[in-house]
């Protein structure tokens, strides 16, 4: 069965079975291996995509479920202004040390800026509530999140 | 082999359902996990399967004067942040998962998984929901405690898709949601509660208490309800023991990887009686 939808901006069509995690499509068929696997039960946002420009797991996300719908992978929010401003911040901000939950949390920012450019501390916590990072207590990333929101004014 | 379906419309689901022995995943949220197939391999599905998730026409928040009507397909997150969903469904989505899997999981998908810790039954029962099943013959409006009959049973029939739910408006003074977790996301309730209580003239008019993970189903018992009608809060509050004497009889929690079956029911009590002596 063919499956079309759009993959950061480009359009795709694949001839696989429909039940695959659409996290496993990405990796092994796509060669995007931005998004990672942690837990692999919706758990942990290692595999956070965007769809619909909203934060979904991809790990628990059958493929056919994209079927028609536009995804943003990390290596496509990569390409964007938007990117670059959290990015900086995470850095600024020590918000990132391993680096595992990293594209996660950046599309986890990423989904609630596009909805509340403006978030409180406890929105942010409640936008990265579905990302677990074992190491920066997550603090640094709330700030970093709350850096970008100010210096991308206008962006989101 | 299993077969799958990607229908455009619901007509066409309905006829996939008619002619196979398909099962319908909407979300997806509980069924990849508990399907899930050792590493990189697609899920353990043993049916053929019938994706409902993108079927637009399922997705709509309809108020009308009477009743709310929700869409099978809608997500929890538009749920939400939806204006005219009640506060108290908002109340237990904020507690369910996280945003990433409120994106994509659905009341229909709580009420056919049928776990006895689903959050949002436990609110579904306490506002009188009902389930529109349809199938190609004809739609089936049936309450929310006539859907579930046990741990993951359901009446829904094999050609039926659950089309949309109803929500009855419900004039309250005052509603509680407590749910008893591991941590504020993504946890499984251990124990959990919803109150809500219409007081007129200082006096009951409608008391309502529904418990989750507490029982194989849902608990909530009209007859205990009516009992407190027309009483005073005052009159209530000193029946109190008298309340919880009622739910010992009817509430039988079970040991689980999650929590023990007498904690639960020592919670579930003191959430009852809390929620009474608050009021």
């Amino acid at each position: 069965m063919s499956i079309k939808f759009k993959l950061n901006n480009k359009d795709i069509e694949l001839n696989l079975d429909p039940s695959m995690r659409f996290l496993d499509v990405l990796r092994n068929h796509l060669n995007l291996t931005g998004s990672k696997e942690g837990c692999g039960e919706g758990e942990c946002g290692a595999c956070a995509i965007l769809l619909d420009g909203h934060i979904v797991h991809s790990c628990i996300l059958p493929l056919a479920n994209v079927f028609g719908r536009e995804i943003i992978t990390i290596e496509g929010f990569k390409e964007t202004k938007r990117y670059q401003v959290l990015a900086d911040a995470m850095l600024e901000e020590g918000g990132s040390q391993c680096g595992i939950c990293t594209p996660g949390m950046m599309i986890a920012a990423e989904s609630l800026l596009s909805q509340n450019s403006k978030p409180t501390d406890e929105e942010i916590r409640i936008g990265i509530s579905g990302n677990l990072c074992r190491c920066t207590g997550y603090n640094m990333i709330v700030k970093a999140i709350k850096t970008a929101s100010k210096k991308g004014d206008g962006l989101w | 082999m299993v077969k799958h379906a990607i229908p455009k419309n619901v007509s066409e689901a309905l006829n996939y359902l008619y002619d196979g022995d398909y099962k319908v995943i909407a979300g997806g949220t509980d069924l990849m996990i508990q399907k899930r197939n050792t590493a990189e391999l697609p899920p353990n599905f043993n049916s053929n399967i019938l994706y409902a998730f993108n079927l637009e026409e399922l997705k709509y928040v309809i108020k009308e004067k009477h009743q709310l009507r929700i869409g099978s397909m809608t997500s929890l997150e538009t749920l939400l942040h939806h204006p005219d969903v009640p506060q108290l469904l908002k109340d237990v989505i904020m507690e369910m998962a996280s945003p990433g899997i409120r994106n994509m999981a659905t009341l229909a998908g709580n009420i056919a998984n049928a776990s006895p810790a689903g959050d949002s039954l436990v609110v579904l029962y306490l506002m009188d929901a009902i389930v529109v099943l349809s199938s190609i013959y004809q739609n089936r409006y049936l309450p929310i405690e006539k859907i579930i009959t046990g741990p993951r049973k359901t009446v829904i029939q094999s050609n039926e898709l659950i089309k949309e739910i109803i929500i009855p408006n419900h004039v309250v003074t005052q509603t509680s949601w407590v749910k008893v977790g591991g941590r504020q996301a993504d946890a499984i309730s251990k124990v959990s509660f919803a109150g809500a209580i219409t007081i007129e003239d200082d006096r009951v008019v409608d008391l309502r208490i529904a418990l989750g993970a507490i029982y194989k189903n849902v608990v909530r018992d009209r007859n205990i309800e009516k009992l407190y009608r027309q009483e005073t809060i005052a009159h209530l509050k000193d029946e109190v023991q008298n309340v919880l004497s009622h739910y010992k009889d009817i509430i039988s929690p079970i040991d689980d990887q999650r929590s023990t079956k007498d904690y639960r029911f020592k919670v579930a009590l003191n959430l009852i009686e809390d929620f009474i002596n608050k009021l």
